[in-house]
């Protein structure tokens, strides 16, 4: 007689040796596995909860050397592009280059050049290839570093210039805010300015794409930070909102998907490039105005300085996980970071991802500026509704704040 | 800088008209326009004018010059006093009288025939242009980029930072020189390493080498090098041929070259014996040695695996057999003490004799492989041919004698011989000896009929007692319920029952009944579809008389298949099949015509509508609306669709009853109602009907609250209709649906970065642009006249101070 048995073999399922990894037969049928949709909506709202555990983290802190650069203010600090000296400039009109290693036992804290200058320089910025670099005060000049006379210098109009920035990929550009509102863009090479457009405020500072050539960002008195294409200046591509006072300074992510900016109102953004509204706010209870912000050059890091005096360390993606990842944590993180990109229309998932708590002062002001801006839609609302049809426009966001742009 | 001049200059005239004693510096721009003069006393007097000139009111008049005004001078020339202008044409009236002066009065010509030069361009303007042309030529520069900035942004993913760092070769006498031996092992290993001089990197030749190479003469060096090519050459030539050699798959080639092997080997031997016989004795002891190493092992017994399985190969086949013969004639032969021809006759006797019972042995072998070719059962037989087969074998040994191949001639011979005997031998029992005669095949058909009846009745009796018993439960439910049945299943019950009846026509048990059950359906039928009657009842009329053909065949069956039951299965097989398609057909057909036929009703009843109204066409345009929709009566659409709507809202009752479960299941048979009655969980009632007071609205409660906080309201900006959104969200992403490649792929993250890494700007040079030569330092060097003379002033202040 046959016996009928159900049998199985081992090759299937035993594993070689004891550190293989179980195997697990799968059936993908999908009749077996329901709910899709449901089960992952649950899962993405998991994900977006855990994205509320924070965790930070600081290197040494400690400060390893203190340098009495200038006398006065130091108003402008930019490294050399290699990393092995850096510049400084102060309200003495002089222009400071030190090393970067300290001194040796025994050996005074000297500059390794010191340039004196006819006025107070503001701002100063390193070109990104070449020994060469720009500052900024009454006018952009463009050193050697080898000359202590710059050897080209531009002006257009007369302005104090708050700051000068070049640009990483086209080097020979540079973008400079003047206080009289306008951004100014030159050229290097043909040592000539290129274009000036005018905004409704003063621009703190600017700062350029890394990764995309003619992109560079605004950080403006009016709380709005504005990005801009070069070759189109009379509207801005897009324009950040999130600020309640003024944005004094912004940094692109090296890898030109986002960046940070550090406002008056004693906390710090990341906005995606492409966003109007921030991803993130960090601040903390004893963080006051701040004053200069930094994205680290592994775009793992940002770090702040403010007004009382601290330097602050924040991670990018405050729901990271530092240190070494093994792969199915990294496949896990993935998953669910796809769930909540996947799922982000639905309205619990955006509830909880938009969620931030904010001191109360900003808290407050937000609420007042929606008002203000609620206010003033109305206002232009109702303007149009009352007077003939066509003579009065809407004016788009975009547009708003641009006053001229000047050839 | 200009404009700020001139505005100092207007301050100062105002100035001036007001307090002018305070200002003693504005003298110089008032002496400003005579400074070519140098005496002493004009400067005193000039200044002694200006001083009595400050009292008067007209002290902006112009100053006068220190040039005789009416004479025309040598170098200048002045209208002054003469109260109206110089022209050009007066100071060229003397040109046109002398002829002197023709070269001046061409060039004059010249100049007249030319258009006079516009006046420069303001700066301001001129620097806006500068402005416009570098912003064009920067953009146009920053253009190149769009392509590489466009594949980013879509990129699916991009991982940073872009260009990988090239991994620096550094050669190894790099790294060695700059490293120490610091261990007094690695101390050891390199004054090892530096005594031999071993080179640590290529070429890998030591000193010694390559003084060896450098002492021999260029002719030697090629010889060499020819003398080593040859070598290489046949080498492989000779790789080649036996390489060939050895896929050479034909046995009878091997034979042959094993053969011709042994008689060399043989003759060599001989050869040897005349010309030294020391090392023929020293063969024949090696040949002994072989013998005994023979006798030892077991290599060539029939105790191997090979062996064992060609001993049971043997059987049934003959290259098996022969194998195995061959083994054991090389073990004989390899055993066999070798001695000189002369020693004895006896043991070659003894020999022969044992050579012929193997030989006998294995006749007896090859017949029973012979026979197993044919037919397992026969073997019987074949021990019992045992005996006239030995004479056979005696011929075989004869032939051998004869020196033919005995085996190939065995399997002719016998083969015929076989065949005789075996036709002598010849059993009733088995039958399926065809090979046999052709008297036999007759007989054999007819004892193979006799068998096929036989097992032919007794399949028949099998299948007749299962088909009873799968009839008798059909035969009693239909007769039990038939009213229950519906119009479909009544059909296939019945098509089923004649299928059965044709089964039991042997026993030619018609029952009345089962017309009787037929007709009751068609009754009940009726009453629903009134209309449709004629056709049904038509159709039921040709069912009845398929049914009764089935029924004549079934009586005429038994008759034809008296010989064998055999042929009346087959035919009811094939008769059944297409008789049930057929049946099939016919009542798709009926309901298609059915539909077609009312639908073609309708149809012919609007146009008669229409025809009346064409009739009387005084009628207005409303009753022809209330005629055309007369056949929509919204109150009772209204009125069903709250039913079916009602319907559906109710919870349903769970049924989980397993038809098959703790009883026999199967076509037709249903579970009992007390298990179904059991098995059946009624669902609660629902919360009353929000509509159920209100007779003229249905209130949908299909909304559920609950899930509608979760739920997607507005459509939001990438989507431009609901379903690309519902598309996106119904694709499930996790590893639970997807396979591990596919959950790969699809949950990539956008941006990778790793932590530590540098990610620098992008670069021209990273994206296959090429970069500009010049840096931008040298360009800037290389113009500098680009700084505005204001510029140079303050640079030149810069280095005064």
């Amino acid at each position: 007689m046959k016996v009928k048995m159900l049998s199985r073999n081992p090759d299937h399922y035993v594993r070689e040796t004891k550190l293989d990894l179980q195997r697990v037969p799968r059936n993908y049928d999908p009749t077996l596995h329901p709910f899709e949709v449901p089960r992952e909506y649950i899962r993405a709202l998991n994900a977006t909860k855990l994205e509320r555990v924070k965790i930070w983290n600081l290197t040494k802190r400690k400060c390893i050397r203190t340098i009495q650069a200038h006398e006065g203010f130091v108003r402008g600090i930019c490294t050399r592009f290699c990393g092995t000296s850096f510049f400084t400039v102060g309200d003495d009109k002089t222009v400071k280059q030190w090393k970067m290693d300290g001194p040796s036992c025994g050996e005074e804290e000297e500059p390794l050049h010191t340039i004196l200058g006819k006025t107070v320089y503001t701002g100063i910025d390193h070109h990104w290839r070449e020994a060469v670099f720009a500052t900024c005060g009454q006018q952009v000049d463009i050193w050697d570093e080898q000359r202590t006379s710059p050897i080209c210098s531009m002006t257009w109009g007369f302005d104090s210039i708050s700051s000068v920035k070049f640009n990483p990929i086209e080097t020979f550009l540079l973008g400079s805010c003047a206080s009289d509102r306008n951004i100014v863009l030159y050229d290097m090479r043909q040592a000539t300015p290129l274009k000036k457009v005018i905004l409704d405020m003063r621009t703190n500072t600017i700062c350029w794409n890394p990764m995309e050539a003619f992109i560079f960002t605004a950080a403006n008195e009016d709380y709005n930070l504005y990005t801009f294409d070069m070759r189109a200046l009379d509207t801005p591509v897009m324009v950040h909102m999130d600020h309640v006072s003024a944005v004094l300074d912004v940094d692109y992510s090296p890898t030109g998907r986002e960046f940070v900016s550090a406002s008056f109102d004693k906390s710090i953004r990341i906005f995606p490039v492409d966003k109007s509204r921030s991803r993130e706010v960090y601040h903390t209870k004893r963080m006051q105005h701040v004053i200069c912000v930094k994205w680290t050059a592994d775009s793992k890091y940002i770090m702040c300085g403010s007004d009382e005096m601290n330097i602050r360390l924040w991670k990018a993606n405050a729901s990271e996980k530092l240190g070494v990842l093994t792969s199915r944590e990294r496949a896990a993180t993935d998953y669910n970071q796809k769930l909540k990109e996947k799922f982000q229309h639905h309205p619990h998932i955006k509830r909880i991802s938009r969620h931030r708590h904010l001191p109360k002062s900003i808290y407050s002001q937000i609420q007042e500026q929606r008002i203000m801006k609620e206010a003033r839609r109305r206002k232009e609302l109702n303007r149009i509704k009352h007077s003939k049809p066509g003579s009065v426009q809407m004016v788009s966001e975009k547009k708003k704040h641009v006053v001229a742009v000047v050839k | 800088m200009s404009r700020n001049q001139a505005a100092e200059s207007n301050l100062l005239a105002l100035n001036q008209q007001k307090e002018l004693e305070d200002l003693p510096k504005d003298y110089p721009l008032s002496t400003s326009e005579d400074e070519g003069d140098n005496d002493g006393e004009r400067k005193h007097q000039k200044l002694l004018e200006s001083i009595s000139s400050l009292n008067r009111k007209d002290r902006q008049k112009l100053a006068e010059r220190s040039e005789a005004s009416l004479k025309v001078s040598e170098f200048s020339v002045s209208s002054e006093g003469s109260g109206e202008k110089l022209v050009l044409s007066d100071l060229l009236e003397p040109v046109k009288t002398s002829s002197s002066l023709a070269a001046v009065k061409k060039q004059l010509n010249r100049v007249k025939s030319k258009k006079t030069v516009e006046l420069p361009l303001h700066r301001e303007e001129i620097e806006r242009i500068h402005r416009e042309v570098a912003f064009n030529k920067s953009s146009q520069i920053l253009s190149k980029w769009d392509p590489v900035v466009l594949k980013n942004r879509q990129a699916e993913q991009l991982v940073f930072p872009l260009s990988k760092p090239q991994s620096a070769f550094a050669p190894i006498e790099h790294v060695v020189s700059g490293w120490k031996a610091g261990t007094p092992l690695e101390q050891e290993i390199f004054d090892l390493l530096h005594k031999n001089k071993q080179p640590v990197t290529e070429p890998l030749l030591t000193p010694v080498e390559k003084a060896s190479l450098k002492a021999m003469s260029l002719e030697e060096v090629k010889m060499r090098r020819a003398e080593l090519q040859r070598a290489r050459a046949l080498q492989s030539y000779y790789e080649a041929r036996a390489r060939r050699e050895k896929r050479i798959k034909s046995k009878k080639y091997h034979r042959i070259l094993k053969k011709g092997k042994a008689k060399q080997a043989l003759k060599d031997f001989e050869k040897l014996q005349k010309v030294n016989p020391g090392a023929a004795l020293e063969e024949l002891e090696k040949l002994d040695k072989a013998r005994m190493m023979e006798r030892m092992s077991l290599k060539h017994q029939n105790s191997g695996k090979w062996a064992k399985s060609k001993a049971i190969m043997a059987k049934y086949d003959l290259e098996a057999h022969q194998a195995i013969q061959e083994q054991l004639a090389r073990n004989k032969v390899l055993t066999h003490k070798v001695q000189a021809a002369s020693e004895s006759e006896e043991d070659d006797l003894e020999a022969r004799q044992a050579m012929q019972e193997q030989l006998a042995r294995n006749k007896e072998l090859m017949q029973k492989v012979q026979a197993a070719s044919e037919s397992e059962e026969e073997e019987e037989v074949q021990e019992e041919e045992e005996e006239p087969l030995v004479p056979d074998m005696v011929n075989g040994v004869q032939i051998k004698a004869n020196g033919l191949n005995p085996w190939m001639f065995r399997n002719h011979f016998i083969d015929a011989e076989e065949a005789e005997v075996q036709k002598d031998l010849e059993s009733v029992e088995e039958p399926e000896a065809q090979e046999t005669s052709e008297s036999e095949e007759e007989r054999a058909v007819v004892e193979e009929e006799t068998l096929l009846k036989e097992f032919e009745e007794r399949r028949s009796l099998r299948q007749k007692s299962e088909l009873n018993h799968m009839a008798e439960p059909v035969h009693r439910q239909v007769t039990k319920d038939p009213s229950s049945q519906e119009v479909l299943s009544e059909l296939r019950a019945l098509s089923q029952k004649l299928i059965t009846e044709n089964h039991q026509s042997g026993k030619q048990e018609l029952s009345s009944a089962r017309t009787a059950q037929r007709e009751e359906p068609a009754r009940e039928e009726e009453e629903p579809m009134l209309l449709q009657r004629p056709k049904r009842a038509q159709t039921l009329d040709e069912l009845e008389e398929l049914g009764r053909e089935g029924c004549v065949e079934n009586k005429e069956l038994p008759r034809t298949a008296v010989e064998g039951l055999q042929l009346e299965k087959n035919l009811s097989n094939h008769i059944g099949t297409p008789k049930e398609k057929k049946r099939k057909e016919q009542m798709i057909d009926l309901q298609n015509l059915l539909t077609t036929k009312s639908s073609s009703v309708k149809s012919l009843a609007v146009p008669t509508t229409v025809q009346e109204l064409e009739d009387e066409e005084e009628r207005d345009q409303r009753q022809m609306i209330k005629v055309a929709f007369a056949g929509d009566d919204a109150i009772r659409d209204f009125l069903k669709e709250k039913r079916e709507a009602v319907e559906a809202s109710k919870p349903k009752d769970l049924d989980l009853t397993l038809p098959g479960w703790g009883k026999w299941g199967g076509m037709g048979l249903k579970p009992s109602a007390k298990k179904r009655r059991r098995f059946l969980i009624k669902a609660p009632e629902g919360p009353p009907r929000k509509d159920k007071n209100l007779p003229n609205v249905i209130i949908s409660e299909k909304r559920n609250i609950h899930a509608a906080a979760h739920q997607v309201q507005v459509l939001s900006h990438p989507f431009t209709h609901h379903h690309q959104f519902e598309r996106t969200i119904q694709t499930p992403i996790g590893s639970t649906w997807n396979t591990q490649r596919a959950f790969q792929k699809l949950t990539m993250s956008k941006v990778v970065t790793k932590p530590g890494h540098i990610i620098k700007p992008i670069k021209a040079e990273d994206v296959g642009y090429r970069s500009s030569s010049r840096s931008d330092l040298s360009v800037v060097q290389r113009n500098p006249k680009r700084l505005s003379i204001r510029h140079k002033k303050l640079l030149e202040n810069n280095c005064v101070d």
